[in-house]
Formats: structure tokens, sequence, C-alpha cells
């Protein structure tokens, strides 16, 4: 019985295809966007978690300039207001584990002839320790290279891979700027950072070496950012109050001078992402509940007109011998029919969407198994939900009045 | 539920009507379409229905259909009270006891022929393949072998018709009601299907009951009735003045 009446009810929606099609669009941009909202959240949560666990969640960054913002430090780096003599100064204050300072460099390394466009990343050994990354083959550099300004240099996997391909870059060389740099190492793989940056498509040099060989002279001493790790995450907050008072003393600020600093604690920002994300996924949320409830009452306002343009052709069937229970059934099939066709259209939009998204705002988003199969359950409950009121009507018609109509 | 076995020899009826009365509840008020209508019909009976038009045929066809039901009186299907029928065994009975034909055929347009014949069939909960080598058959045995794949909308009347009678004989019924089944036919096909409710009748002792304002189709029955205002006015053979009327004027 199911068999036939599955095949009356899609032949009952071909028979009004415009029709069918926009009842469906309820649904079709409800799921859709319930689809995407789960795709991003899950992209960023999977995200905000990775990055987390990359950057070592006990990090302070101090970047150059003054940021009125606390979270992201948009603007700041751009005066080169940090010199080495910070670090000294921040390393010795209490929680602090060790002081990096880093700058990072845009070039075009050369290695044979292979050619690539990167980031050298010059820094001191701490630089290993706060970010909690090292080489997983050869080693890193030490003090004694730093000071001496060794071209020694140790390669993030990705420009590895371009540089040397399948080659040994183990002890070759790699030149940047006209400076030539041995390399003695590779960093373990330390994936995407915030925003799809790469993290492995780095060149780790000495920072002496950086500041005397490849930044300009007016920069000699200033370096772009200091990453500091704490010893616990519940100390981030005085050691930046510290930190920052520090850097004032340092820098000979007047009281009630802006900071030409910026203190950034990694776990704020991550914080504000994720509470951002959340904010985006319940607005989708919100979008797609009441789409899916717009999209049901459609169904059921379309399913009212189909039962009373049909009352005819119900008559019939029940002269015929369909039972109550049958014709309810039919029309709940069709019901049914609609949510679902319209869910799997949904889907369909809301992958497209989300990968599209995930290109766009360079997050990885998944559209998981689970998903799929709640967008579905959920639409199936809306067409028995908003279907049976319709078919109830339509069994409970009399077959002589249905006849008569 | 036939009771009795003593009373086994005689047959229960296929159907009785006793003093059935059928009101119409409408805004104009109450309209006594049948007033106290009773009648027996016997298996393997060939029977008409005659009577002006407005006479009360259509609603005794429809309660005998169960398609309606009586406002005081008794009708008995097999010497079951309809009355006493959950919805379901009602269902049930419109599906395989009784075949049901309409003056205006009432095929699904949607559907194809084949389809429409197996509609009752879908009811009944046969299987795909079961459902279509019978509908087959039937469709073969109106002569429209060569028609299954075709909506009612590209048959003529008559064979739409033939696709109507089909479908009433989907589950094999022990009675068949035609409801002025020739009145939207010309007088050959007219013929046609009398010939096929005749044959029925005769091969398979299939009870027939036709309403007809053709003497021509009530001459070939074996009982005629004749209603007036809802009541019935004669119930015998096919005479001459049953079928013209004339009895209702010597009544
Ligand atoms: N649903 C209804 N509501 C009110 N009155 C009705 C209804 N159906 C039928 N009637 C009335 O009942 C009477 C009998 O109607 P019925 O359809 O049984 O006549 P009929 O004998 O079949 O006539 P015809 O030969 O024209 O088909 C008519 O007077 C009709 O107006
Ligand atoms: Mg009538």
């Amino acid at each position: 019985m199911i068999d036939a009446m599955l095949a009356e009810a899609w032949s009952a929606l071909i028979a009004n295809r415009l029709r069918s099609a926009l009842t469906m669009l309820g649904m079709i941009i409800g799921v859709a966007a319930v689809i995407l909202m789960l795709a991003i959240g899950g992209g960023v949560q999977k995200q905000v978690s990775s990055a987390i666990s990359g950057l070592g969640s006990n990090l302070l960054i101090i970047t150059a300039g003054s940021s009125k913002q606390g979270g992201f430090a948009s603007g700041a780096g751009t005066g080169a207001t940090l010199r080495l003599d910070d670090v000294d100064a921040i390393a010795h204050l209490k929680s602090v584990v060790a002081a990096a300072p880093t700058t990072q460099i845009p070039v075009q390394a050369v290695a044979g002839a292979a050619n690539w466009a990167t980031t050298v990343v010059g820094t001191t050994p701490a630089y290993f320790i706060v970010n909690d990354w090292r080489p997983d083959t050869g080693r890193a550099f030490s003090e004694m290279e730093d000071r001496a300004a060794g071209r020694v240099a140790i390669l993030g996997h990705t420009a590895a891979d371009k540089l040397f391909g399948a080659n040994d870059p183990m002890g070759a060389s790699v030149r940047v700027k006209g400076t030539s740099f041995t390399v003695i190492g590779i960093m373990a793989t330390r994936g995407q950072g915030f925003g799809g940056v790469d993290r492995d498509d780095v060149i780790i040099v000495p920072l002496t070496t950086a500041l005397r060989q490849l930044q300009g002279n007016a920069f000699r001493r200033s370096i772009r950012s200091i990453s500091v790790g704490i010893d616990d995450a519940d100390n981030l907050a005085p050691a930046s109050e510290r930190i920052a008072a520090v850097l004032r003393r340092v820098h000979h600020l007047e009281p009630g001078a802006p900071d030409d600093f910026t203190v950034n604690n990694l776990t704020a920002v991550t914080d504000t992402l994720s509470s951002t994300t959340a904010a985006i996924s319940l607005l989708l949320a919100a979008i797609g509940s009441i789409s899916l409830i717009v999209g049901g009452i459609g169904i059921m306002n379309i399913m009212l007109v189909s039962v009373t343009e049909r009352t005819r052709e119900i008559g019939i069937r029940m002269a015929i011998g369909a039972s109550r229970a049958a014709v309810r059934l039919q029309f709940l099939l069709e019901a049914l029919m609609l949510s679902l066709l319209g869910c799997g259209i949904g889907v369909g939009l809301g992958t497209g969407l989300a990968t599209a998204a995930s290109g766009a705002i360079g997050f990885d988003t998944s559209v998981t198994v689970s998903a799929v199969v709640t967008a579905f359950a959920v639409s199936a409950s809306i067409g028995i939900f908003f279907g049976w009121y319709p078919a109830t009507r339509a069994a409970k018609l009399s077959p002589i009045e249905a006849l008569r109509s | 539920m036939t009771g009795n076995p003593i009373l086994a020899p005689i047959p229960a009826p296929v159907l009785a009507l006793s003093d059935v009365v059928k009101d119409y509840v409408g805004e104009a008020g109450t309209f006594r379409a049948l007033h106290g209508v009773s009648m027996t019909v016997a298996h393997g009976e060939l029977m008409a229905i005659m009577g002006p038009s407005g006479s009360g045929k259509s609603t005794l066809m429809n309660i005998i259909g169960c398609l309606d039901s009586p406002t005081t009186g008794i009708y008995r299907f097999e010497g079951t009270d309809t009355a006493s029928l959950s919805e379901r065994a009602l269902a049930r009975m419109r599906n395989s006891g009784i075949g049901f034909i309409f003056q205006s055929f009432n095929l699904l347009p949607r559907l194809s022929a084949l389809g429409n014949v197996a509609l009752p069939l879908v009811y009944s909960g046969l299987g795909k393949a079961e459902r279509e080598a019978k509908a087959q058959a039937l469709l073969a045995k109106v002569g429209l072998a060569d028609k299954q794949r075709s909506r009612p909308a590209q048959l003529s009347g008559g064979q739409q018709q033939r696709v109507a009678v089909a479908r009433a004989l989907a589950n094999a019924p022990k009675l068949l009601l035609a409801d002025e089944p020739t009145g939207a036919l010309d007088t050959k096909t007219g013929a046609e299907v009398l010939g096929l409710f005749k044959s029925l009748n005769r091969e398979q002792r299939v009870t027939v009951v036709i309403v007809t304002h053709d003497p021509e189709v009530a001459r070939a029955t074996d009982r005629v009735v004749r209603i007036q205002d809802g009541r019935v006015f004669y119930d015998g053979p096919p005479t001459e003045a049953a079928l013209y009327g004339h009895a209702e004027v010597a009544a």
C-alpha cells in the first residue's frame, strides 16, 4: 500500500511543481541556515581549540604601537617602539617563564632552483619554549649562535616542502636577501592559525642575524613583538599589568600618556572569537527555526488547499474502499515528502554555502553526518506535525459529501 | 452471524432494507428523500431501479453502497446491520463487498486506466505485481487491454465507463451497484456496458442493481423496482407498464 501511496504523493507534487517548490522554500531556507550554522559553529570550535592548543594558552604577546581596543591589536605593530632592552626588563618579572622577541620579515627565499615567498621569523631560543613548538628534525639554534649572528635557519614544514620538495633540506642552504643560511632543523607541523594562516610557512633564524642582515638600518634595534610565556593561566592578568608598568617606565612615558605598546592576552582573543561565533550561530539558529516554522505553516497551508481541491478525489477513494487511516496516511506522506524534499535541497544549499563561507573567512567548516541526520529528523517532525491537521481533515470527510463536491 | 444451521438452506439475501428513511438536513429545513423503503435483494439477481428525477434513486443507492447511512430504519448487508459496523469495516465493505459504478465515471484523472483499476487493490493491501496482473486481466475482460497506460482524459466515455466497471470488479464483489451507468453513453456503448453486466450476472452470479431511466436497459433485467417521491411504488417483473411508468398512473 505504501509503495503506491508514495508514487501517488510524488505525482501529486509533480502535478503542482511550482506550488510545491514555493512551499518548500521555507524548509529549504530553514534547513540551509541550520546546516550553515552547525558547519560554521563546528568549524570555529575546531579552529579555536586547535589554535589554543597550538599557541599554548599561557601566552602574552606584546606588540609595538598602542591600541584602544582590548581585543585584536588592530593598527598595532606599525610604530617601532619595542626594543631588545624591553625583553630583558620583562624576562625578570614574576610569573614570566621566558620572553622571546620576534621580528617578522616577508621575504623571497631561494634554494637551488626553487623560489618561495615566505616569512622569516627572527627570534631567540626562548621562542621555542614560549610557543612550546620545537624542531622535530635537527635542532634549534643556541644562545651562542644568536649572539654570534649565526647564519642558521630552521624551516617550517611548508617552507621546507616548497623549497626542497622531496630533497633533504638538512645541511642545505637557503638564500634570503643575499644572505645564505644553513638549514639545521625542521619544525614540527603546527597547522593553521587564526584566519587560515599557514603557521608552517616560516623560516626561523636567530634574531641578531635577522636584525643585522635582513632588516633595514633604521630598525636595527627595534622588534615587532615579544612573546611572553607565563607560568600559569591564572597569572595572565597580573603579569600583563606588571609588564605594562615596566614597559611604561623603560619607555619613559609620562603619567597620562598613552601606551606605545599593546599587551595581547590570546586567551581573551579566543574568548572574543568564540563569543562572536556563538552570537552568529544564535542568529542563524533563530533564522533557521523561524524559517522552519514558517516552512511548516506553508506546508500546512498548501495541504489544506490541496485537501479542499481534492475533496472529490478523496470521496472517490473512500467510495472504492480507502479507510480514513489510508486517506490520512496519503496526505501525511505528501506533507512529509514536501518537508523532506525541502530538507534535502536545504542540506545541499547549506553545504554549498558552508564551503563557500570556509573559502571566504578562512575557516575550515564541516557539515557533519549528525547535523544532516538532525536536519532530516527535524524536517520529518515538521512535516508530520504540520501535515497532521490537513490530513485529519481529509480523513474526516464523509464519503458521500466528498463525492458530491 | 448468519446464525442457526437449521435455517441454513434458506440463503440470506445480499441486502435487506426495512423501513429506511433518509432526511437531508439543510439550511432550508429538513427534506425527506426516502419515506420508509423496504426491499430485499437475493443473491444472483439482476434488477433495475426506475423512477422520475428527484424520486430518491441515488439516495437509495448511496445507502445500499454504504456511502451514506439511513436516518432511521435498518439496512442489512448479508444479514449484518450496517449501523453496527465500524468505519473500518464499512471501508472494507466498500472496498471488496460492493462495487459501485457512477454515472459520471469518477475515475481519478492523474492515474492511468491501469492505476484506476488497481486502486481498490491498493486499499485491500495487495502487492504491486499482483495488483498489476489483476488490473491487466480486468481491463482485458472489459476489452481495454490496449489502453492500460491511457489517462481517463484520453479515453472515450464508453471506455471510461468500462474502466470504472473494471475498477468496481477489482475485488470480486458480491454486489455491483450502478447509478445510471449508461446515462452518459450513446445507445450502442450503453448496450455494450449493459451486456457486460448481464454476462457478469449470468456467468459469475454477481448480484447487479442498476438505476436507469432507460426502459430498454430495464427490460434486460429480471426485476424492476419503481420509486416515486421516496416510496417504492412497484416491485416486480419488467412488464411494459412497469418499464414505461404506467403503473404509477394505475396506482
Ligand atoms: N445532499 C442533499 N441535500 C438536500 N437534498 C438532497 C440532497 N441530495 C438529494 N436531495 C434531494 O433528495 C431528492 C432525491 O434525490 P436523488 O438524488 O436521490 O434523486 P434521483 O432519483 O437520483 O434523481 P435523478 O434521477 O435526477 O438522479 C431530491 O429531491 C433532491 O433534491
Ligand atoms: Mg440520481
